[in-house]
């Protein structure tokens, strides 16, 4: 174990701003990018939706 | 019907890869999870102190596998572009595209995480050194490949357009890495490297494969979810997206 | 052989008739040179250290000026089809307006260099491995730019897309170009960076013409 504290490991031995700047973007956009491609699924999903709902009034 | 090439272009077509890749999707965001956070352990709480570079040389665990997801996604895009050319087939095409900005953005991590550990280590946020000049250009090549295959409205034609372009990088790929390397030594570049870090123990290596694992089994978590995406905008007036059950079911 | 005599023949002829344009990307090439000496000042020793990096730069851009219209106006009076339909193979002929567009383009940058780098005080000897330097790299810059040019035909901002996706590929002629010569003025010598370049054009004039074949035949579909 390298840390005596939580106080110590988020201060990464006078380097916190580097190491959690790196750590903290890379999280940032792999939860990010995700959501983005859930976004444009549900988008065409909801387009789709939308035609096929249209189509079955039409043949009503 | 057994036959296994038969099966393969099953497969292939994307009515049937549309459900396949829904149900792999969650057994790969569960293992890039379990690897990430068994990466994470060892990367802040097992992996010692380094003794030059002290607590600082743990971005390494995420710039290492950056790095190495940035140049392995591009052959695989290049890969599935190529055999989308050669086999006409759809589904590969959508492939190519689907990873793209993936691995753009591997590429986009790795050179952010460089830029950092660079500050402290080499006192400045951006060296000419080989690796870091090579990331960029490679940025640039999937900048260039996303950029093409927007500007193209035929999808097929944007398909083999990039196509031909990501295997005229991928060719170029290793020619661009040595030439900057060439460079660079001729230059008397930076001397500490960040993969040469001094005496990577094999915690460390550990370290860095299980965060390797984990940004693989996510880059194909995030690929396949884009790919789906991708399947049903351009199959959207076909019967089997019409009669799919999630377009098909009691929508509000 | 004929077809590609032919096709140079034509392409400079209609170069001739449009003398603007090849007289345009010339003194693109000059004056960009030149505005480097105002930006950066007078001083000899930091001139002749900057001088290849600088030619390469700027010759890397006037070529990229007359990629975008290396197929588009024969695409756009549908000679391009005549030409995938004709007998002729389709890299024959495209080799030969990659031939062109270098004596057009690549040839003159070659010849004006020499002037240019006394402008940054360079020696004969340097002037000379600049002169071949560049004899060897704009052709690879007129063949890796054709393939650029094939996948932007009929593209919207092709333009500007052409030279993102061309200029990532131009990196390492500019490496090997720019080092012959610093490495020349270091008495290094530069046959390490000469050959390399020599052997990255024999890959080029390889593969090129064949991936500009395939993506011209896309655009046309």
């Amino acid at each position: 174990m390298n840390w005596g504290s939580p106080a110590e490991f988020f201060a990464m031995g006078g380097y916190a701003q580097y190491v959690w700047s790196s750590f903290g973007v890379c999280a940032a956009l792999m939860i990010l990018e995700p959501i983005l491609v859930r976004k444009r699924q549900s988008s065409i999903l909801r387009v789709l939706r939308r035609e096929r709902q249209a189509e079955r009034l039409d043949s009503q | 019907m057994n036959n296994p090439i038969i099966q393969w272009f099953k497969y292939g077509s994307p009515q049937s890869f549309y459900p396949l890749a829904g149900k792999m999707i969650p057994w790969f965001w569960t293992l890039a999870v379990a690897f990430g956070l068994a990466g994470l352990w060892i990367s802040f709480f097992v992996a010692p102190t380094d003794f030059q570079q002290g607590e600082g040389y743990r971005i390494i665990f995420i710039h290492v596998p950056a790095a190495w997801m940035s140049m392995f996604l591009y052959i695989v895009m290049a890969f599935w572009a190529g055999i989308g050319l050669a086999l006409n087939t759809r589904l590969s095409g959508m492939m190519a595209q689907a990873i793209a900005p993936t691995g753009a953005l591997m590429a986009f991590l790795s050179l952010w995480t460089g830029a950092i550990w660079g500050k402290p280590m080499w006192g400045a946020w951006w060296v000419w050194d080989a690796r870091l000049t090579s990331a960029l250009i490679l940025f640039f090549l999937y900048i260039g490949f996303i950029a093409l295959q927007a500007a193209i409205d035929d999808p097929r034609r944007a398909d083999k357009a990039g196509a031909i372009l990501a295997l005229v990088g991928v060719v170029n790929v290793p020619i661009i890495y040595f030439s900057v390397k060439w460079w660079n030594t001729l230059h008397q570049g930076a001397s500490v490297s960040l993969t040469r870090a001094p005496s990577m123990a094999t915690t460390m290596l550990w370290g860095m494969l299980l965060m390797a694992l984990a940004f693989w089994m996510y880059s194909i978590a995030v690929s396949l979810m884009r790919v789906r995406a991708i399947i049903l905008e351009r199959e959207a007036h076909t019967e089997w997206v019409k009669n799919l059950p999630e377009i098909q079911g009691k929508s509000s | 052989m004929s077809a590609i005599i032919a096709i140079i023949r034509r392409d400079l002829l209609l170069a001739m008739r449009r003398k603007s344009e090849v007289l345009t990307a010339l003194f693109f090439f000059i004056i960009v040179v030149s505005l480097f000496p105002l930006g950066i000042g007078p001083e000899s020793a930091l001139l002749r250290k900057i001088a290849p990096g600088v030619i390469w730069v700027a010759a890397l851009l006037a070529t990229m000026l007359g990629l975008a219209r290396l197929f588009a106006p024969d695409h756009a009076d549908g000679t391009l089809e005549q030409m995938v339909l004709s007998p002729t193979p389709l890299g024959l002929l495209v080799t030969g307006k990659i031939v062109a567009h270098w004596i057009t383009t690549g040839l003159p940058l070659v010849l004006l260099a020499p002037v240019l780098g006394i402008q940054f005080d360079l020696d004969t000897g340097a002037l000379g491995i600049l002169v071949l330097a560049l004899l060897l790299g704009t052709p690879l810059l007129s063949l890796i730019g054709a393939i650029g040019a094939a996948l932007t035909l009929g593209v919207r901002g092709g333009g500007v897309l052409l030279s993102l996706l061309v200029l990532p590929l131009y990196v390492p002629a500019l490496i090997f170009g720019a080092g012959a010569v610093e490495s020349h003025i270091s008495g290094l010598g530069a046959g390490g960076h000469l050959s390399l370049l020599a052997a990255l054009l024999a890959l080029a004039v390889f593969f090129a013409p064949w991936a500009t074949t395939a993506a011209l035949r896309i655009a046309l579909e």
